[in-house]
Parts: C-alpha cells; structure tokens; sequence
C-alpha cells in the first residue's frame, strides 16, 4: 500500500493496540503502598542510625521480652493467609466462608494490637520507659506506633467490609477487586511488620 | 475575528454564585487543573512581594525596611511558597489539565481524589499564611516561620523557636504534601490505565512521560519529607530526641532527610517545564522532536539518579571526604542526560521552519538561561568550589536561574501556548513580547549579578551587608531588576483578563500542533472528547491532518 491510497477514514487499525491496561484501583493501591514504603523508609533509617546511641537506659536488651513479640508477629502473619482464604471464599460466592475468615483475619489484627498494647503498657510502667526517655524510647515507639497505626487502619477496613457484608452489601461481582485492594493494604502492614521486626527485635538487639 | 462570547448560555444566564458554585464541587480535571494554576500565580504574587521586600531592604548598605527577624521570615515565606505553593501546584495543575486530553481520556483515574488533593493543597497554603496571624503562640514572639525553608535543627527545636510558628511551617507543608501525593497517585493510575486505544507507552506525548516520571519521584521524596516533619512535630510536642543534640540526636540527620526529598524535588520542579519544552519547541520549530527514545531514557535516568545526589546540598557540613567526592561524582553524572536533552532540543530546532511566537520566545529563553543555572550547578558540584561559595549568593543566583529561569520561563511558554485551549481564546502577542523582554531584562538585572556578590563573600540570608565591601553595586543592580519584574507580571495578568474578555478567538488548533488536546474544542466539553479518539503514532493529529503521510509509516 503506496502512501497515497491511505485515505482519512483508513489508517491502518493494525497500529492500534488493543489497550490491556491494569484496573486503575490496583495501580492506584500500588502506588499508595509504594509511597507508605518511602514513608516507613525514614523511620526505619532513623531507628538504624540511633541504635546504641541512646545516653541514657533503658537500653533495648534491658526492657525488650521476644516471647510474646513472636506470639503476635506469628498471629499477624497468619492473618494474611486468612485475608487470602476470606477471598477465595468471596470469589466462590461461599459467603459463609468468607465471613469467617474475615472475622478471623480482624481477631488475629486485633491480637496483634492487643499485643503491643501489653508491650507498651510493661516499658512504661514497669521500665519508665517513654517516648521522651532517651533515643531508643524516640524511635522505637515511633516506628512501632507507626506500624501499629496502620494494623488499626487496616482492620478499620477489613471491619467495614465483614459489617457490610453482614447487613448483605458485599456482592462478588462488583466488590472482589475493592476486598482484594483491601487485602493488599493488609499484605503490605504484615510485610512491613516483618522489616519493623528484624530493626527492633533482631538487628537492634546486637549489644 | 470575532469578538463575541464564546459560551453565551453560560457567561449571561448563570449567576455568579452558583458559577462559583459549579467551581468549588467540581471534580471536572480540567476545572481542578485551571484551580490548581490560577491559585498557585495568585501564591506566585504573594511570593513575588516578600522577595521584593527583601530586595528593597538589601538594596543599600545598613538599610532598615525590614528588620533582621521579619528579613527571616521574608525569606522563608519566599522559599516555602515558591516552592510548595507555587511550583508543585501550577506543574500539577498543567498535569491535571493536560494528561487526559493528551493520551485521550475522558478524565483522571480518581476524579474526586483529584478534587480532595487540590482543597488540601489550598488548606495546606491558607494553614501556612494563617501562621502570620496565629504563629505568636502563647509567648508573644514569633508570627510567621523564621527557619528557611529548609528549617534546619537545631534552630526548629523548642529552645530556639518558641510559639508555633515552626509548627504552622509543619503542617501547612503536610498537608499540601498529602494534596500533592493523591495527585501522583492519580497521575500514575490515569497514565497507566486511561489511554486511548493505540496509545502506547511510546507514542505518549513527551509531557506525559515527564509527568509520569514526577509522579515516581512525588511518592519517593515527599513521604520523606513527611517522616521527618513528623519526627520533627514529636521532638516539639513529645518531647523526642530524633533532632535533640543533647541526647545524642543528630542536627545532621535531618539534612540528610531533607534533602533526600529536597533534590528529588528539584527535578519535580523543573521535569514538567522539560516535558512543556518538549511539546512546544517541535510545534513552532515544524519539526518532530529529536530523539524521542532518548529523551525518555534520558527522564528516567534523571529521576533515577537524582535520588543519589542529596549530600552536595551538605558539602560543607564535613562529612567524610569519601562520601563526598561519591556525591560529587554522581552530580556530574546526572549532568549527561540533562545535556542529552539540551542537545535534542536544540536539533529538534536546528533547521526547523521557527515560527518566534512570544510561547517560543519564552521556550527559547527557557533554553539559555536554563543552560546558564546548569552550568553554575555543575560548578557548585566541584566539592573544594562549592566549601568557598557554599551559603553565599552564588548559590541563590544559581537555583534562580534554575527556578525562575527555568521552572517559570517553561510555564510562561506553557501559559501562553494552552491558554487558547483552556480558554478559547489567544493571549495577545505584542502585550506577550512585552512580557517577555521584561522578564528577560527583569531576571538578568536580578540574579546575575547575585554570582558576583557571591564570589565576593556575600553570605545570603543576612539582613544587611556593610558598606564597602564592594558588594553595594551588585546588590544595587540585583534590586534594580525588580520593577522589571512587577511590569511583567502586571502585563501577564492583564494580557490574561484582557484577552478573557475580548481576545481573539483561537479555534481548536491555533498552532497547527500534533497531539491529540488540540482534536477537540477549545475549551474542551466537559467530557473532553465527543467520541474516544485513536491513536496511531506519535502525533495523531498529524495523522489525521495528513492521511496520505502518516507518521506511522517511520515508526
């Protein structure tokens, strides 16, 4: 075909791409949790950069107990398996299903904040520990609070979605990609849960 | 020409307020985007006054217009507002305006996320102005934040800014960096997934890649930032050591915090005025741009390396030498793909058929005096040069040939070039050529002469220098370039009313341009394209105009 014979209506549909974008609420979540990474980033640059620089006790290996900080960092793991079997259930239409998953996905979150809770509450009364005590208090809670805040924001989530559901409001079709956006949210908090613990309870540990 | 109105229903029968109205609920891009430019000119001339007074009090030896704290102020104020309240939000609001008709949408990904970043952005701005009134605090000193728009520690902590005018300079910033990320975020969902049919990757127009590029660097840096302010609001009101020197916090951690945001920034700032070059030197040169492939290899490693250059902000902090000649090296580096682009512009013009409207002037001008803060940039690179001339004028010289000459001639041409699309109508092009010598004038008289009271030892941010020195003459001229200035700017609001009422009416596609936001009407309806446009190359609109030649055919 000379150049000539292509006429206005006629060019060519074999230079157009059939467009097989990603759906914009996962490259939207995507880029929402690669932000909130940059964000951790800092916090978790700060508590490297001050670990054994603190002038004052209480010192790390004097207050932190690992028991029942791998206790809650299993229940939190274990939650991102139960997200992903509530969506199986959704997706098989099995309500039932993915309602107890739900459930158990938000009580594992909510041991894992009741958890922190019980850590917090033994540094401060027992160890006089707080945020204004020396530099491991600063970055400590700030980073686990952190964190901590974003667990509660997720169960926010994950509880407004069993809620509707329960009052019958959750429909496969329409709301799978919204539960598993969701679900991201919560794989994110888990991963960066998994980072948060190697910083305070491995690396931060080391005398 | 005619001079009628263009939408006679909608300038006579409507009232003011429900027009207002149909603006403060609108979720419409391109309304949000015309919000975003509109405000961010209006924080362009607040911005532009506070430098003004600056000028007027360094515009003698020992002068007293303004006093060593309000001088502080001013130029804290002057740096914050142009950065965050004028750059990001008018690059923002061309992104917002253009990306959808670019690549051939009928809106953003998120339409109303894109109207709750815009109102954060203008809280965070009124929540920064607010602290002139509400910044005394409970002591009675302070007003509006004294600390420079890097607010360095120690000078942030309690002891040494008392009242909350520190904390005013947090959260404004906060929260129009909350504003600024849901607009990346949007960005990134619309370029990604909201592109016409054959609308691939690289037949994007150059704009839209830059501003896909910004949109990485707009989530990387600025959660940074907001992690450190955060630290920061905890030192102030929890009392937490991050920047506490006297329980071994670090002074130092927060430069290297800010300004791991704050040289990302610097490219966020001047990546949109490269993607504005890049549409308009082909239009008015009638020439397709020069190395597409490159120029876009070139974006990504800008973006790239631009997140390994922060310490040169830091060289005479004396930080290991080591470190610094890394630093160093990687600032060198990150000058060969902006010279890439430089060259591609130039051989997008060379042989070009120019056609020197004041839109191509301003993108000429953009060139040169561009390449001259490049220049003096590499200079500052050179660790021994930038220990001399660290913290003195060299360097505000420098970025305001970067920012101003830079950042605000690319939106000038960018003004001029979209405004017939958003409006209908043409800015004049004499009042234009006025505008433009008188910037040109304006911006050389100011800020060259700024290099010279550098290399001569002028620290900047002191109220005051004394007499004999020889600094008086420099300072003098450096002054003398402001009232240039003001009559460009009087000019471009004026050409901007005065063509709203009766400019000439410019018809879709006044430059005869290839993309695809010239297929449609000027301004365009509200769902932007009649039908979903195709694309077929590069330039769609050549396509169209020229059935018996396509550009696909050299693809």
């Amino acid at each position: 075909m000379t150049p000539q014979e292509i006429s206005m209506t006629s060019i060519p549909h074999t230079h157009l791409i059939p467009s097989s974008a990603p759906s914009r609420g996962k490259v939207g979540m995507a880029c929402l949790i690669f932000a909130e990474c940059w964000f951790f980033a800092g916090f978790i640059v700060a508590y490297l950069f001050y670990i054994g620089k603190s002038s004052s006790g209480p010192l790390p290996r004097e207050v932190i107990d690992i028991k029942p900080v791998l206790v809650n960092s299993a229940a939190l793991i274990a939650s991102s398996f139960t997200v992903i079997a509530a969506l199986r259930g959704l997706a098989r239409s099995n309500m039932g299903s993915f309602r107890f998953w739900m459930l158990l996905t938000i009580v594992l979150g909510g041991y894992f904040i009741y958890g922190t809770a019980m850590e917090w509450k033994g540094f401060i009364v027992d160890h006089h520990l707080t945020i204004s005590t020396n530099l491991f208090g600063t970055t400590y809670y700030s980073l686990v609070g952190f964190h901590a805040f974003h667990v509660i924001v997720g169960l926010c989530l994950l509880t407004a979605i069993l809620v509707l559901s329960l009052m019958g409001h959750i429909h496969v079709v329409r709301d799978h990609l919204r539960v598993e956006l969701v679900s991201w949210y919560w794989h994110f908090v888990d991963a960066v849960w998994i980072v948060v613990f190697t910083t305070v309870y491995i690396v931060g540990m080391r005398p | 020409m005619t001079t009628a109105p263009i939408h006679p229903t909608s300038e006579t029968s409507i009232g003011f307020g429900s027009r207002v109205h149909s603006w403060v609920i609108s979720v419409d891009h391109k309304k949000l985007g015309m919000m975003y430019i509109g405000v961010g000119l209006l924080f362009f001339v607040i911005g532009g006054l506070e430098a003004t007074l600056m000028r007027l009090q360094l515009l003698k030896p020992l002068n007293d217009v303004l006093t060593p704290h309000g001088f502080n102020q001013m130029f804290t104020m002057h740096g914050t507002t142009m950065v965050f309240l004028v750059g990001m939000p008018v690059l923002l609001g061309f992104g917002n305006y253009l990306i959808p008709l670019m690549i051939g949408a009928r809106d953003m990904a998120f339409p109303r996320l894109n109207a709750f970043g815009l109102w954060l952005f203008i809280f965070g701005g009124l929540l920064l102005y607010y602290s002139f009134i509400g910044g005394d605090g409970l002591y009675g000193m302070g007003g509006a934040p004294d600390v420079g728009w890097f607010a360095y520690s120690p000078l942030t902590s309690k002891a040494f800014s008392v009242g909350h005018a520190t904390d005013y300079w947090i959260l404004g910033i906060m929260v129009s960096g909350f504003g600024s990320m849901t607009t990346a975020i949007n960005f990134m969902a619309t370029i990604v997934c909201m592109r016409c049919p054959g609308m691939t990757f690289m037949r994007m127009p150059l704009f839209v890649w830059l501003m896909f590029t910004v949109g990485i660097l707009v989530l990387l840096a600025l959660p940074v930032l907001t992690g450190a302010q955060v630290m920061l609001l905890f030192d102030r009101f929890l009392g937490a050591h991050f920047f506490d020197p006297q329980q071994q916090g670090s002074v130092i951690f927060w430069q290297h915090l800010f300004w791991f945001f704050g040289h990302p920034e610097v490219y966020i700032l001047i990546l949109p005025a490269f993607g504005m070059i890049c549409e308009i030197i082909p239009v008015f040169s009638r020439k397709v741009i020069f190395g597409y492939p490159l120029m876009v290899a070139a974006t990504l490693s800008i973006a790239f390396i631009s997140l390994g250059v922060w310490v040169h902000h830091m060289f005479s902090v004396g930080l290991p030498p080591w470190l610094n000649s890394i630093f160093a090296a990687s600032t060198f580096l990150i000058a060969v793909p902006t010279g890439m682009k430089m060259f591609n512009w130039i051989g997008t013009m060379w042989g070009g058929n120019i056609r020197f409207t004041v839109s191509m002037m301003f993108a000429t001008g953009f060139l040169v005096m561009f390449l001259f803060g490049g220049l003096t940039g590499i200079m500052l690179a050179v660790v021994p040069f930038d220990w001399q001339l660290s913290d003195s004028y060299f360097v505000v010289g420098h970025f305001h040939y970067v920012l101003f000459g830079g950042t605000m001639l690319a939106v000038f041409s960018a003004v001029f070039y979209w405004f017939p699309k958003a409006t209908g109508r043409l800015l004049s092009e004499p009042m234009g050529k006025w505008t433009f010598w008188m910037f040109m004038i304006g911006l050389t008289l100011t800020f060259f002469p700024m290099h010279l009271s550098g290399v001569l030892g002028m620290p900047r941010r002191v109220y005051t220098y004394q007499p004999g020195r020889g600094f008086e003459l420099w300072n003098l001229i450096s002054s003398s370039g402001v009232p240039f200035q003001i009559v460009g700017v009087l000019l471009l609001v004026t050409n901007i009313i005065k063509s709203l009422i009766n400019g000439r009416v410019a018809g879709p596609d006044p430059w005869d341009a290839w993309t695809l936001e010239w297929a449609t009407s000027s301004p365009p309806p509200s769902e932007n394209f009649p039908k979903i446009p195709t694309c077929t190359s590069p330039r769609p609109l050549w396509d169209r105009k020229h059935p018996e030649d396509p550009d696909c055919f050299y693809e």
